[in-house]
């Protein structure tokens, strides 16, 4: 399955430090919130991708193998963890826990590549990028939870959301960097 | 300045000469923490090279401007990277040639002594902590242990005259991998294991029971096999020329096997402790135990090699001095530290069950050896 990044990088074939050292020059030039595919054969690069995406701010969201080739996906840093949630009404993850037993709509409006690997069963993949033609599909008269990685994302799509006449909307605040509840992906 | 590059051989001959030297490790610190190049003497800082790209400047403060300093990575690519880089910044700084990788698989062969007819050789896997034996008499060789570079025992038979006649296991291993059975079909040499160990291996191989006689070189040289469970269920030592005992994991110098490496602590308990407190104690106390692994760089003495007196380590080796069984017994099955890595696909790759690829060997046997119960 090809997961929607906005951007590539090859690094088959290249020993360690190569991937790490291209993976960073090519994300110098990238946009915060912006989704690499690195493609690498050297085993290394897992822990140290993972250990550098740790140290540098940006976020490691996981690795497939595919006859040999590790894809590995990271976002780049976008400083969202600082910024204040402006949208009301907030619930928490216990709240929306609850909810996942009611007839809700769940959309998590995190990237492509974020979703794939772990999402809450039964949520709508719809990145924040994409929200105003995935609206669409989403029915106007029933309550919208929105997730993302840590409610920041979401207060922006929930905004959207509530703008565009949806009548019941909620921003699920922190999100998926602390979901504890039942998960699925890759 | 000049950037060097060491090779394992240089590293090891500055460990077991016990020089300073002061270690960069630019592995990430997960990798650092599980095993580096080991040395009393040698000092270390962990900066991983993805720390280093903007440059090396701080990096430079940190450094010692009158030690070797020797830059260390998983393979070779980053140390060099950084070894740049720190020539750049004006210092005299080595690598190491093929990084921990080539560490771990670098054999230091030392003379244990002589026997009739020839000599009895130690190989130190410094990098991970494993020994493996050769005994050379008239031109026949016995290889004891055989790590899975099984080049090394080749050449070295070779340059010895000598030509590799058995080759013994005397367990079946969980730690690292076996060279035995390669060595053995290289050169047309039998291949002995422990019968009660093999009972799933998918080769052919001789059954080595207990006072089995294995003959090579001058006679009175010969390997005498003593059944000694307690490790594994097959565990057996060997004694060559009344001389030497071969402990494998059940004894070394420092400590004592664990019975647990296939999930059976409680039931290979008392094994362990007949063959430590009934077998080993009824031999001969001058015999020189020579262990298949050794923990701390400490166990290796003054002329380079791992051994003891048999009498000496059950006047000071803890584990042999536990009257009570019930310590015994909690000892060697409670607090044991963490199992190796991939122990479970070791054993089955040394039982013939899977054949991984030489890369994926190397993977599986990365960081450091955990057999032994110490206290």
């Amino acid at each position: 399955m090809t997961i929607y990044v906005n951007e590539k990088l090859d690094a088959k074939g290249l020993a360690c430090p190569m991937p790490i050292v291209k993976t960073k020059k090519q994300m110098e030039n990238m946009q915060p919130g912006e989704v690499i595919e690195v493609q690498a054969t050297d085993e290394g690069s897992l822990a140290d991708l993972q250990a550098w995406a740790g140290k540098s701010g940006h976020q490691y969201i996981g690795t497939n193998r595919e006859n040999g080739v590790l894809f590995h996906y990271l976002r780049k840093s976008s400083g969202e963890e600082n910024t204040e949630h402006s949208f009301e009404p907030i619930v928490d993850n216990e709240a929306l826990k609850q909810k996942l037993q009611e007839d809700i709509q769940l959309v998590d409006v995190r990237e492509e590549a974020e979703y794939a690997f772990s999402h809450i069963p039964g949520a709508v993949s719809a990145p924040l990028g994409e929200l105003d033609a995935k609206m669409e599909e989403l029915d106007k008269d029933k309550p919208v939870y929105v997730v993302c990685r840590t409610g920041t994302r979401s207060d922006l799509a929930a905004q959207k959301l509530s703008d565009a006449a949806f009548k019941e909307v909620f921003n699920v605040v922190p999100g998926m960097s602390s979901w504890d509840g039942e998960t699925e992906g890759r | 300045m000049a950037v060097t590059a060491w090779t394992p051989a240089e590293t090891a001959a500055k460990v077991m000469n016990e020089e300073k030297v002061f270690i960069l490790d630019v592995r990430n610190e997960d990798a650092f923490q599980d095993w580096k190049i080991e040395s009393e003497h040698f000092e270390y800082l962990n900066i991983p090279y993805f720390d280093m790209l903007d440059g090396v400047e701080d990096v430079v403060e940190q450094l010692p401007k009158d030690k070797d300093i020797l830059v260390v990575c998983a393979k070779v690519g980053s140390s060099e990277m950084v070894a740049d880089m720190l020539s750049d910044e004006g210092l005299d700084v080595a690598y190491l040639e093929g990084g921990m990788k080539a560490w771990s698989e670098h054999l230091e062969p030392v003379k244990v002594g002589d026997i009739p007819g020839g000599a009895l050789y130690q190989f130190l896997r410094l990098g991970k902590g494993c020994l493996s034996y050769m005994a050379v008499s008239n031109g026949e060789a016995v290889v004891i242990d055989a790590v899975r570079m099984t080049d090394t025992f080749e050449a070295f038979a070779q340059k010895q005259g000598a030509v590799i006649k058995h080759v013994l296991d005397t367990h079946l291993h969980a730690d690292h991998i076996s060279g035995g059975r390669m060595l053995a079909e290289n050169t047309g040499a039998s291949y002995w294991l422990p019968p009660k160990d093999a009972g799933e291996v998918t080769f052919r191989y001789e059954p080595l029971e207990d006072e089995q006689t294995i003959a090579f070189g001058e006679t009175e040289v010969a390997v005498h096999a003593v059944y000694s469970p307690g490790h594994t269920i097959g565990s057996t030592s060997f004694i060559m020329n009344q001389q030497y005992l071969f402990s494998g994991d059940i004894l070394f110098v420092d400590s004592i096997g664990r019975p647990d490496l296939a999930g059976k602590a409680e039931d290979w308990v008392a094994d362990l402790r007949n063959t430590l407190y009934q077998t080993y104690a009824s031999l001969s106390k001058d015999l020189i135990v020579l262990p298949a692994h050794f923990m701390n760089m400490s166990e290796i003495g003054d002329d380079h090699t791992v051994k003891a007196e048999l009498g000496e380590l059950f006047k000071k080796n803890h584990g042999l001095n536990m009257e009570d069984e019930e310590a015994f017994r909690r000892t060697v099955t409670e607090n044991l530290p963490p199992q190796p890595n991939s122990h479970e696909e070791i054993r089955q790759t040394n039982m013939g069950k899977i054949t991984p690829e030489e890369e994926k060997q190397r993977e599986m046997e990365i960081g450091p050896n955990r057999c032994a119960v110490q206290q």
